[in-house]
C-alpha cells in the first residue's frame, strides 16, 4: 500500500462525459424543475436509462468493476470509488435528478444485500429491461425515523394462502412515486417494506418485503412538498391488508435470537453513507465555484497564500469553503477506498458523512449570503442548492445519528453504553 | 489511483517514531516546559531515529530520499509526544532541508554531510519577523548585492538554538522576492540575543532573536537562486501534520479522561454533550490529516497547485487544532486549567499554529 492521490484514468474518463450531462442536461432545466414540483424530467430519465444500459450498467448507479484484459495486470478494485465520484458529478448538475436517475436505488440494493440467488434473479433482472425502472426502499414511519426499532408496521403470515399480509404506513419514500405508480413510459418496479414479524423481538423481527408495483392495498397517499431537491418524489404510502407472496421475505422468515438479519441490512448504510456525503459534496462545490465565479466577474480576485491578516473577510470565507470542501471529499474518497479494498469502514463512512453535512450546509449558507441578493435571488441557482443542500444533514442518518454512531467506534461503546 | 495506506517503509518509521513520541517526548513534556529545556539526552535519542538522515541520499552522507508524504508522517508521531520536544529535534532540518531542496551542488556538499554526520548539532534557520501581518513572501530583512556578495539587513525572532548555531539559513527579500542565504556561525554584523524569546508555549524550545547588520552570505543556490514556493510549501505541510499530533494528542487525553471521569453516576463519556464534542474532534482530525498528506503527495509528485493546497492544509490545521486542543480542555473541566494536566499545554501549544511558520520542514 501507499498514499497516493492520483485519481485512476477510468474515473477521469467517466468525469469529463459526466460534466457534459450535468451541464447539459441537468443545469439547463434545473431551475423549471425545481419551479414544477413533481413534474418529471424525462429527457434525463431516458438518457441516463439509455446511457448506462450502453455501458452495460443498466442497474442503475452501482458499484461496477471493470472486467480485467486478457493477460493484464489485475488492478485494485475502484468500483465504489467510481460511483462516488459519479454521484458527486451528477449532484453537482442538480442533486434533485440525481436521485431519480433510473435503476433500483436503495430497494434494490436491499435485495442485493439480503435476498436469496433465486430473489435476486426474479427482482433485479428488470433494470435492464428497455425501460427506465425504478425501486425504492419504505423504512420510515412517522413515528420511527433515525430509531428503527419503533417501526410499527406488521407483516402477519397466512399459512393457509402461503401470503404475507402486511399493515401500516410509511413516508419520506425516495422515488416511491416511480417505484409503484405504473408510468408508460417506465418498467415495472417495485418498493421493499420494513415491517416486523414478531413486535415481541425488537430488532430482530424486522424484516423487509418486496412489493411489487400494483399490488392492490398499497396507496400513495401524497407527494411531499419540500424545500429543496424538489424533483425527487417523497412518498407517503398506506398499506392496507396488502398481500404478498411468502417468497418475497428477504432474509429468514423466522425470528431467531440473533438480530443478524437486521444488521446485516443496517451494514448496507455503511456503504452508502459516503455516497450521500459526496451527493452533498457535489452541490457544496456548485455553490463554491458559482461563487468565486460571481466574485470574479466582480474583480474580487482571491489572494491564496498570505496570511490571514492581510486578507479581506470575504477572501477568508471562501479559503475556509474551499479547505471544508476539499478535506470533506477525501474523507469520502478514503471510505469509498475502504470499501473497495474491503476494508471495515464503518467509522470513516460516518466521519464522511458527519463532514460533508456539515460543509454541505454551511458552504450553501455562505454562498447566499456573500453574495447577497444575487444569492437570495430564484433567477439564479445558488438559493436553489442551498435549499437543495439541507437534506444532507438529515437523510441517510442526520448529522447527530452520525456522532453517536462515530462517538460509540472511538469509545468502544455499545448502544446501551451510548444512548 | 488513490490510496490511503502508508507503505510498509512509512509504516515501521511511524512506529519507531510513535514509540519515541509516546514513551520518551510525553513524559518528558511538561517538566521540560516548565524548566524551559528539554533533556539532552532524549533530544540525542530522537535525533537517532534518524529522520533527518533517512531523508537524505547517500552522496551526501544520508541513507535515503527526501518525501515530503514520510517527512509529514514522521512530524505527525513526532509531534504528538510534544511539540516542543519534536521541534528541538528536528531543528537541524529546518538548515539541511532547504540546502537539499534549493542549494547549489557545491552547498550540499560542504553542508549535509557535515549536518547529518554525527551527534545532534544546532544548524537552524531564521524565518519570522516581529509584525503582526507577518508574511514569508513580502520579508522585511533585506538582501542586497555588493561586489558579488549578498548583505543582509534586517531582525529575525523566534530563531531555534541561534546561540550555538553553527550555521544558519536568513530569509530576507531580494528585490521583492523572498530568498534563503546561509549564514555562518560568527559572520561579522550577526548578533544573537542573550535572552530566550518569551512564548505562551513552546518554551522547551529555546529560540532566540537574530540582528543582522551588514551581514555577508552567501545565497541558497548560487548566484541564480532558488524558488522559495517550494521551500514554503514544505514549511506549511510541515506545520500543519505537526497541528494534526497536537490536536491527536489532545484528543486521546480527553477521550481517555472522559471513560474514567464519573459523573451522575456515569462516565461523561456516557453524555452525548461529551461524546459528541470527541466525535467531532476526531472527524476533523482525519479531515485535516488527509488535506495534509494530499498536499505532501503534491508537492512530492510537483503538481500545478501543490503550493494553494500546502496553504489551505496549513490554514485548515492551524484552525483545526485550536478547535480539538480546546475541547480537550473543556472536557477536563477545571482540571484542564490546572498545568499539571498535559491538555493544558497542548492548548497553548495548540494556539500558535496560524502564526508560527519555519519552524518544522518536511
Amino acid at each position: 500500500m501507499t498514499i497516493e492521490f492520483e485519481a485512476p484514468k477510468p474515473i477521469l474518463q467517466q468525469q469529463v462525459m459526466l460534466k457534459t450531462v450535468a451541464e447539459n442536461m441537468m443545469r439547463s432545466v434545473s431551475r423549471e424543475f425545481d419551479e414544477n414540483e413533481h413534474s418529471i424530467p424525462w429527457d434525463y430519465v431516458e438518457f441516463m436509462h439509455t446511457a448506462m444500459k450502453a455501458t452495460g450498467s443498466g442497474g442503475g448507479l452501482t458499484v461496477t468493476e471493470e472486467k480485467p484484459r486478457e493477460g493484464a495486470e489485475k488492478r485494485p478494485p475502484i468500483g465504489y470509488q467510481k460511483l462516488a465520484t459519479q454521484i458527486e458529478m451528477l449532484s453537482w448538475g442538480d442533486v434533485g435528478m440525481y436521485l431519480i436517475t433510473p435503476g433500483g436505488g436503495l430497494g434494490a440494493a436491499a435485495v442485493a444485500a439480503a435476498g436469496s440467488p433465486e430473489q435476486k434473479a426474479k427482482f433485479l433482472e428488470r433494470f435492464n429491461s428497455d425501460k427506465p425502472t425504478y425501486a425504492a426502499m419504505c423504512m420510515t414511519e412517522a413515528g420511527a425515523g433515525s430509531d428503527t426499532s419503533a417501526i410499527r408496521t406488521r407483516a402477519v403470515l397466512d399459512e393457509a394462502a402461503k401470503e404475507w399480509v402486511i399493515n401500516g404506513e410509511k413516508i419520506f419514500v425516495t422515488g416511491g412515486d416511480k417505484s409503484f405508480t405504473e408510468y408508460e413510459k417506465l418498467g415495472k418496479g417495485f418498493i421493499v417494506v420494513w415491517a416486523s414479524i414478531d413486535p415481541a423481538a425488537g430488532r430482530a423481527g424486522m424484516r423487509a418485503f418486496v412489493i411489487e408495483s400494483g399490488t392492490p392495498g398499497v396507496k400513495i397517499n401524497k407527494l411531499e412538498h419540500k424545500m429543496g431537491i424538489r424533483v425527487s418524489d417523497t412518498a407517503a404510502i398506506s398499506l392496507v391488508d396488502v398481500r404478498v407472496p411468502f417468497e418475497n421475505v428477504l432474509g429468514s422468515p423466522t425470528v431467531e435470537k440473533t438480530n443478524t438479519g437486521f444488521k446485516g441490512a443496517m451494514a448496507t448504510f455503511d456503504a452508502t453513507r459516503p455516497l450521500v456525503a459526496a451527493s452533498g459534496i457535489g452541490v457544496a462545490r456548485a455553490a463554491l465555484e458559482f461563487l468565486k465565479e460571481k466574485l470574479e466577474e466582480n474583480g474580487v480576485k482571491i489572494r491564496y497564500g498570505l496570511p490571514r491578516q492581510k486578507l479581506s473577510n470575504i477572501e477568508r470565507e471562501v479559503i475556509d469553503m474551499e479547505i471544508m470542501v476539499k478535506s470533506a471529499w477525501l474523507m469520502v474518497l478514503k471510505a469509498v477506498w475502504m470499501a473497495d479494498n474491503k476494508k471495515p469502514n464503518a467509522l470513516e463512512s460516518s466521519m464522511s458523512k458527519v463532514k460533508a453535512g456539515d460543509v454541505t450546509t454551511k458552504v450553501t449558507q455562505k454562498a447566499v449570503e456573500i453574495l447577497g441578493p444575487l444569492g437570495y435571488s430564484r433567477e439564479l441557482l445558488v438559493e436553489k442548492w442551498f435549499r437543495d443542500a439541507k437534506i444532507t444533514d438529515i437523510y441517510e442518518g442526520t448529522g447527530q445519528i452520525n456522532r453517536l454512531v462515530v462517538a460509540r467506534q472511538i469509545l468502544g461503546y455499545g448502544g446501551s453504553e451510548l444512548r | 489511483m488513490y490510496s490511503f495506506e502508508p507503505n510498509e517503509e512509512q509504516q515501521m518509521l511511524m512506529d519507531a517514531v510513535g514509540k519515541y513520541a509516546a514513551n520518551d517526548l510525553r513524559p518528558a513534556a511538561h517538566e521540560a516546559e516548565e524548566v524551559h529545556e528539554f533533556p539532552k539526552k532524549l533530544v540525542n535519542k530522537g535525533w537517532e531515529l534518524g529522520l533527518l538522515q533517512a531523508s537524505i541520499p547517500e552522496s551526501y552522507g544520508g541513507f535515503g530520499d527526501r518525501s515530503a508524504v514520510t517527512g509529514a508522517l514522521a512530524v505527525e508521531e513526532m509531534a504528538f509526544g510534544d511539540l516542543a520536544g519534536a521541534l528541538s529535534v528536528m531543528t537541524p532540518s529546518l538548515f539541511a532541508t532547504p540546502v537539499l531542496m534549493a542549494g547549489s551542488e557545491e552547498q550540499k556538499q560542504e553542508y549535509l554531510p557535515r549536518v547529518i554526520g554525527g551527534e545532534w548539532a544546532p544548524y537552524t534557520a531564521a524565518l519570522m519577523e516581529m509584525s503582526f501581518d507577518f508574511d514569508a513572501l513580502a520579508l522585511k530583512t533585506t538582501a542586497k548585492v555588493e561586489g558579488g556578495k549578498y548583505i543582509l539587513n534586517g531582525e529575525k525572532i523566534f530563531v531555534p538554538f541561534a546561540k550555538d548555531a553553527e550555521a544558519m539559513i536568513v530569509y530576507a527579500d531580494l528585490n521583492g522576492v523572498t530568498q534563503g542565504f546561509i549564514v555562518v556561525k560568527g559572520s561579522a554584523g550577526l548578533s544573537v540575543s542573550e535572552e530566550r524569546e518569551k512564548l505562551m508555549g513552546l518554551n522547551a524550545l529555546p529560540m532566540y532573536r537574530v540582528k543582522l547588520e551588514n551581514v555577508s552570505a552567501s545565497r541558497l543556490g548560487g548566484a541564480s537562486g532558488h524558488d522559495f514556493e517550494l521551500v514554503l510549501a514544505s514549511m506549511r505541510i510541515a506545520s500543519a501534520a505537526a497541528a494534526v499530533g497536537v490536536a491527536k494528542s489532545s484528543f486521546e487525553y480527553a477521550k481517555n479522561y472522559a471513560k474514567e471521569r464519573d459523573a451522575f453516576g456515569v462516565k461523561i463519556a456516557q453524555k452525548q454533550a461529551i461524546a459528541f464534542m470527541l466525535a467531532e474532534m476526531r472527524t476533523e482530525i482525519e479531515a485535516m490529516r488527509l488535506l495534509t498528506w494530499e498536499a505532501a503527495w503534491k508537492l512530492d509528485n510537483q503538481k500545478e497547485d501543490f503550493c494553494t493546497d500546502a496553504y489551505f492544509a496549513f490554514t485548515g490545521a492551524a484552525d483545526m487544532a485550536m478547535m480539538v486542543t480546546d475541547r480537550g480542555v473543556q472536557i477536563y473541566g477545571g482540571h484542564g486549567y490546572i498545568r499539571e494536566n498535559p491538555v493544558e499545554l497542548l492548548m497553548r501549544n495548540g494556539r500558535g499554529f496560524p502564526m508560527l511558520l519555519g519552524l518544522a520542514i518536511v
